[in-house]
């Protein structure tokens, strides 16, 4: 069966370079002297260590917890003993160093009680199959790193229109997933099948570039092997950037993510193919996602793929591939167009890391930035672009700095391809002008955010100071007013002397009253009583009560007022405090 | 050590704005050595004045706004300037009006403007309109082809009727020269005679426009051709500008073909295919966008049209293509294409 594929806006077509790598089978790297483990190696919170210097680790067993929702939590890529858990260089562009979890390895490779292996994954609910495979760690492996359970909600429908498994890797001189397609992929048949059934998905796509032959036969024996008649295998022209999710939803589904959305808004999931592979791993073997594919690839001794435990230093995965030809000039961590050139080689693998790429002085194929022409707004780069934007306003704005017009312009669309640097005849850093004005612009707006909260906690402080004044002043009338009444009140009495009781009609009427009390006490005392003979005893025992009784009543009338002050002071503060932000800062 | 950490992305095709302009010169190559064949040799002496003129004026402004020289003498866009501007002058003009209109173009059209990629309006249009409106006569003074004239003019000739001054060569020049094919109709179109009468009796007119120059034309065609199946331009500016001039002659032809004429001749005579693929697709003062080089090309056509139909002057294009010069910002703000993900 062929599918109806559709040809998504602009893409470029750049030299492969795939060639120089995929051509040996995949070893596993050698164990290094120490793993150092970022413990923020996904999209979310950073990882929080859940093991202590010194401590005796397992491979696989947990060194990380996931913190909170949007986060994964780290094992153990082998056994070994816990050397420090403190800063260290990342693989991070500006050069940062970050928390990490370093394993002094023993040797021994031990593996720690895994969890239960599913034998019929078809049982197991989905939303546990969630929790095994966000208890395993996985994340996206095609470079972004997003904590894998999360897409694997249904949403509320509890099934999802299209699955589309990610072969297509369109970057030049990566092959990790080329390799992986070509030697596990039954593996990756059988964690479609996993996500299939978590996803409840009503159809699925595995996608692989036609410039993967071999791979693409691989995935298509593996789903005959397996007689699975439900996943569509197809071929996809070689157009970068045919891979990136966007792009890829489109060319399978013909439809678009919706700006601001996720592919889930449109009843889509995109999945990578080394993810998948994780996936089966976890459920099949118990496995949590420990290491992974790595191109290491460039100008050195023997480009190829290896099977990297994460924290593996980059420098010694260079050294087991021959080393560098010649002087390194820069490190790039991913592929050529969106990866990262970073400051050294002594930078460790993480969950992310799909290719290492060593650009030698003596590179052709590489070069320094050439002297940067004016743009002749030939287009090329707009008919480059597969968001479909204007690159030349991006550019010609963002360079003005005029950064509300590159937003008009959809600055925010942009994904950093690189497609229009690269066809660029004038050699202008494209990609770097729209970072800078991303940069700008969040850096503009936290300042208004900074500023805006200044200037409420100044007004307010304003407002506390007048009403403090305001409230000072009252009681001081108050005061003023109730010792005037006072001295008032002496000044009557001394004048008019004693006023006589009887004159005023209403304290006749209380004085009546109280005779007819009286009359009642008089009464009642003469009157039988059940209190009349009572026992020392009893007396004894009455008294008691009453004084507790009275001692309560005392207590009881003391707190219920305390509260009520303390009720009507809060209600003011919340008063005053709503009010002070509403209030207009001209006034 | 740190190592070198540009942003990304790493590698970059193997382009230039120098490849560029320099193939949409070789485009123009086998048209000019047609035209050489059938006009003489004057053009080669036109082509020279304008590039020594074109780059000096270049190197000069560059020092003065304290540029970069090399990267910027040696992009082709002055060289482009002066061969547009060269062609169409006629090849019997005087030397110091080539000289005068390309120092025009680069030093007020262009760097004042900024320089490359920042001029508004296309140089080599300004240059032309300048000396258009400056020196008329210079400008209208065409030779005719061989095939009508018999002195052909060789290497020595072009050189003297260049360089010497103008009472010497008056009468030469007059023994050449005659009315181009848009000229003449337009006097004889004012004269009350129909267009077969006017096409049909004079030999300046061939089978497709103008004696000699359809079949140049016919090669800048080709030229254009090739430029776009290197993707140097895209379709559709020529595209639209063809089309529309097309749409419109043809209404106007079908109504009245005595006062109108076909559209095949529209396209064929005077500058139409060298502007609709060589001028109009000067990128840094065209609109950039799909739809809006549409428009900017539908815009020109029409102009085109309507200044040879009913204004004052024979031929149209540097008019047509600086009035939608002018128009191509507001066009590309409206033409906004619509970015992934947008409803």
């Amino acid at each position: 069966m062929i599918s109806k594929l559709f040809q998504f806006k602009g893409g470029i077509r750049v030299p492969h370079y795939k060639d120089i790598s995929n051509q040996e089978s995949v070893t596993p790297a050698k164990i290094p002297s120490r793993l150092v483990l970022p413990l923020h190696q996904h999209i979310g919170e950073a990882a929080e260590p859940c093991v202590n210097i010194g401590d005796q680790v397992l491979k696989g067993q947990k060194i990380a917890n996931a913190n909170g929702y949007v986060s994964a939590p780290i094992h153990a890529p082998t056994s070994g003993i816990i050397e420090d858990i403190g800063d260290y260089p990342i693989a991070h562009p500006s050069g940062m160093s970050a928390l990490c979890i370093v394993i002094q390895p023993d040797g021994k490779d031990q593996w720690a009680e895994l969890e239960s292996r599913a034998k019929d994954y078809t049982s197991i609910d989905p939303s546990h199959l969630r929790n095994i495979i966000r208890r395993a760690g996985i994340v996206g492996l095609g470079g972004a790193g997003f904590p894998t359970f999360i897409k694997h909600n249904p949403g509320p429908n509890g099934s999802v229109d299209t699955l589309i498994i990610n072969g297509s890797e369109c970057e030049p001189y990566i092959t990790c997933d080329d390799a992986l397609m070509r030697e596990r992929a039954d593996e990756i048949v059988c964690g479609i099948l996993i996500i299939k059934h978590a996803l409840n998905a009503k159809r699925v796509v595995i996608a692989v570039e036609d410039n993967k032959p071999e791979a693409f036969q691989s995935i298509k024996k593996a789903l005959d092997e397996f007689d699975e008649k439900t996943i569509e295998a197809v071929q996809i022209p070689t157009l970068y950037p045919a891979g990136s999710e966007k792009q890829l939803i489109y060319t399978i589904t013909g439809k678009e993510v919706p700006k601001n959305s996720l592919p889930i808004h449109i009843s889509v999931v995109c999945q990578n193919v080394g993810t998948t592979a994780a996936v089966y791993r976890a459920i099949h073997h118990g496995e949590p996602l420990i290491s992974r594919y790595v191109t290491i690839t460039g100008d050195i001794g023997q480009p190829k793929n290896l099977e990297v435990l994460f924290g593996t230093p980059i420098e010694e995965l260079v050294e087991q591939c021959g080393g560098v030809k010649g002087t390194v000039r820069r490190l790039i961590v991913g592929g050529p167009m969106m990866g990262f050139a970073m400051h050294q080689l002594n930078l460790p693998v993480i969950k992310t890391t799909n290719c290492v790429l060593i650009d030698a002085e003596s590179s052709k194929v590489f070069r320094e930035r050439e002297f940067a022409m004016p743009c002749i707004r030939c287009g090329s780069c707009a008919d480059a672009c597969p968001i479909g934007l204007v690159p030349q306003q991006l550019y010609w704005h963002s360079k003005a700095q005029e950064f509300d017009k590159a937003q008009d312009y959809h600055l925010y669309d942009c994904i950093e391809c690189g497609c229009c640097d690269y066809v660029c005849p004038s050699k202008i850093p494209l990609v770097q002008y729209y970072r800078f004005a991303k940069a700008e612009i969040w850096k503009r707006e936290q300042e208004t955010q900074k500023a805006d909260t200044a200037r409420q906690r100044h007004e307010f402080k304003q407002f506390r100071v007048e009403r403090e004044k305001a409230e000072k002043a009252e009681k001081h009338r108050q005061k003023k007013a109730a010792l005037e009444a006072k001295t008032n009140a002496k000044k009557d009495d001394t004048k008019d002397g004693v006023k006589d009781d009887k004159s005023d009609p209403k304290k006749a009427a209380i004085l009546a009253a109280m005779e007819r009390a009286k009359a009642k006490k008089a009464e009642a005392k003469t009157k039988p009583q059940n209190t009349d003979n009572l026992t020392d005893a009893q007396k004894h025992l009455i008294e008691k009560i009453d004084a507790r009784r009275t001692e309560r009543r005392a207590a009881e009338s003391k707190l219920p007022a305390g509260k009520e002050d303390e009720r009507r002071s809060e209600r003011r503060e919340a008063e005053s405090s709503r009010e002070t932000p509403n209030k207009d800062p001209k006034e | 050590m740190s190592l070198y950490t540009p942003s990304s992305p790493h590698f970059h095709a193997n382009n230039s704005v120098s490849q560029i302009m320099l193939k949409v010169v070789y485009a123009l190559i086998p048209g000019i050595l047609l035209y050489v064949g059938i006009f003489g040799f004057g053009v080669i002496i036109n082509l020279l004045i304008a590039i020594i003129t074109a780059l000096s004026c270049e190197a000069l402004m560059l020092k003065l706004r304290k540029r970069a020289i090399m990267p910027f003498l040696t992009d082709g866009s002055a060289l482009i300037t002066a061969v547009l501007l060269a062609l169409s002058i006629p090849s019997i003009a005087p030397w110091w009006v080539i000289f005068i209109g390309t120092a025009f173009s680069i030093i007020i059209a262009k760097h004042l403007y900024g320089g490359l990629g920042y001029n508004l309006f296309n140089p080599a249009m300004v240059g032309y309109a300048m000396l258009l409106i400056s020196f008329p006569l210079q400008m209208t003074t065409w030779p005719l082809p061989v095939t009508i004239n018999d002195n052909y003019l060789g290497i020595i000739d072009s050189f003297l009727i260049a360089f010497s001054t103008p009472s010497a060569t008056e009468l030469a020049i007059d023994s050449i020269s005659g009315a181009t094919p848009l000229d003449y109709l337009k006097s004889q179109l004012s004269l009350e005679k129909t267009i077969p009468e006017i096409t049909g009796l004079s030999a300046l007119y061939g089978v497709l426009g103008g004696t000699g120059y359809e079949w140049i034309n016919l090669l800048f065609l080709a030229g254009g051709i090739w430029l776009m199946k290197k993707h140097i331009i895209s379709w559709h500016i020529p595209t639209a500008i063809l089309g529309s001039l097309i749409a419109i002659s043809s209404v106007f032809y079908f109504y009245d073909s005595d006062f109108f004429t076909s559209p095949l001749f529209h396209v064929f005579t005077g500058a139409t295919i060298i502007g609709a693929f060589f001028i109009a697709t000067d990128p840094v003062s065209a609109a950039t966008t799909a739809r809006g080089k549409i428009i900017f090309g539908i815009g020109i056509g029409l102009l085109i049209f309507v200044i040879r139909t009913w204004g004052g002057y024979p031929d149209a294009i540097a008019f047509a293509v600086l009035l939608m010069n002018m128009c191509a910002p507001t066009i590309d703000y409206y033409t906004k294409p619509k970015p992934y993900g947008h409803q």
